[in-house]
């Protein structure tokens, strides 16, 4: 689906070459200031590489329009900021932003019961606390129901236990609906139990790709 | 309805005391502020004294090119007026959009306001085309100036809900509505501030000057109207077309936030 050909951004990162499966759950791990979040960018075209090209299906990231790209591929940022007003005007922001028709509160519920987020619609999204505003934003994406799903942290400022469930939500989500899922995340084991390869990127640059059917992919 | 008192040298001079009666007051109270009160007083008497004269010279000698090059040079200094306050914080592309928005907004309004509302002949006529010129490009000026100010404070203050918005889907256009809509009223409450309190808190300079000069109040009170929507036109207008062209410099051609 993605196909990295010698990328670079910046001296942030050097990729010669990455591939990234349709209706997959691809990890990426890696230290922290390593690039993974860089390279997330780049799928949702937020930035672009400064070097090289990133095809998607085939056809280079350039030809394609910035705008219906991201509303295909949505990224849920390692901590989104809220937009005034309440936790229904946030659950509901990137559909108005994408034109698209508003659902009911019936609806709007049940990703928060997804998401375990236990909240009145009318609270206010600004005083959530941070895991909250994690979750409320995962729910504003799952909202999009978009065909690629990029997680930075999905679960970086929530507990074990929540993280689990979460997590577990999201990729089953993700297999049932036929979706494709990139995931940065801290923890290996999360990365082992739910996903179909883990791409481990150190220092700006790519340093493995393994899949579990054949690890050596 | 009398003519106007004609001030002598002497009597203009008298004036002068309110600028010792401050000198004395910021010197008593150990404010430091004499310089700039002193080099102030000085430069508004020397530039008012040199207009004056030019304006007698263009009055007495009407013609299109001067009142034209006048209107450039007012439009030009209000452009460089806006970019020296903003010194380094403007992109080119930005400059490009002020100066383009003032043009096109205070010169539209100017050309109705003299040719549809006031009607003037010759339609170059100085005596008009120069002060209302003056009000609506002075007015502007002031409007587009706020307007940048909220629109750079808001474009550095909300990176994450406009980047928020983007990663959504958003276009450029619905990433930055909000911030456009607070820009625009900050670029035209004053005027509308100044609507509200005319003629009861304050009345306007040019109003006063025409009654001082011996114009019937209706009259002047008529010109004021008129003036004041003028205005009200051409700061809407000038914050309305830097607002739409403005936010775009702000992204590459790709919808990413340079």
């Amino acid at each position: 689906m993605f196909e990295f050909v010698d990328v670079r951004y910046k001296d942030v990162l050097e990729v010669p070459t990455l591939y990234i499966e349709k209706k997959k759950i691809t990890t990426l791990v890696g230290p922290s200031g390593s690039g993974k979040t860089t390279i997330l960018k780049l799928l949702n075209k937020m930035i672009s590489p400064t070097q090289g090209r990133i095809l998607f299906n085939g056809v280079d990231l350039k030809e394609i329009n910035s705008v219906a790209h991201r509303r295909h591929v949505v990224m849920l940022s390692q901590s989104p900021a809220m937009f005034e007003g309440s936790i229904r005007d946030n659950l509901n922001a990137g559909l108005i932003f994408q034109e698209r028709e508003l659902p009911g509160d019936e609806v709007l519920r049940r990703i928060l019961q997804q998401v375990k987020l236990n909240k009145p619609l009318d609270s206010l999204a600004n005083t959530l606390s941070g895991g909250e505003k994690q979750r409320l934003a995962l729910g504003r994406v799952l909202m999009l129901n978009p065909d690629v799903y990029l997680l930075d942290e999905p679960s970086s400022a929530l507990d074990d236990e929540t993280e689990e469930i979460i997590i577990h939500m999201v990729t089953e989500h993700v297999r049932t609906e036929n979706k494709t899922l990139v995931m940065v995340t801290h923890s290996k084991s999360i990365a082992e139990k739910y996903s179909d390869a883990i791409i481990e990127i150190c220092q700006g640059t790519c340093l493995s790709r393994r899949c579990k059917d054949d690890r050596n992919h | 309805m009398t003519g106007i008192i004609d001030l002598t040298v002497w009597q203009v001079a008298f004036a002068y005391l309110f600028v010792l009666i401050v000198l004395t007051i910021v010197r008593i109270r150990g404010i430091n502020r004499e310089k700039e009160i002193i080099i102030s007083s000085v430069r508004m008497t020397l530039q008012l004294i040199l207009t004056g004269y030019a304006l007698v010279y263009v009055f007495n000698n009407p013609s299109p090119f001067i009142t034209g090059g006048i209107v450039l040079l007012m439009e030009t200094f209000a452009v460089y007026t806006v970019f020296k306050k903003f010194k380094g914080r403007l992109s080119n592309p930005l400059k490009k959009v002020i100066a383009f928005s003032m043009s096109i907004g205070t010169l539209s309004c100017l050309l109705y306001f003299l040719f549809v509302v006031v009607r003037i002949s010759p339609w170059y006529d100085p005596q008009y085309f120069v002060p209302i010129a003056g009000m609506l490009i002075g007015n502007s000026m002031t409007g587009i100036s706020l307007g940048v100010k909220s629109l750079l404070e808001g474009m550095t203050t909300q990176k994450a809900l406009i980047e928020e918005a983007l990663i959504l889907g958003a276009t450029p256009q619905a990433a930055t509505r909000s911030i456009i809509n607070s820009t625009f009223d900050a670029a035209i409450m004053p005027t509308i501030n100044s609507m509200v309190g005319m003629g009861i808190v304050f009345l306007p300079g040019m109003m006063t000057g025409q009654i001082l000069s011996g114009t019937s109040p209706t009259t002047a009170i008529a010109y004021q109207i008129a003036i004041m929507l003028g205005i009200l036109g051409a700061v809407a207008l000038t914050a309305i077309i830097m607002l739409q062209l403005g936010y775009r410099t702000f992204f590459n051609e790709e919808e990413q936030l340079q």
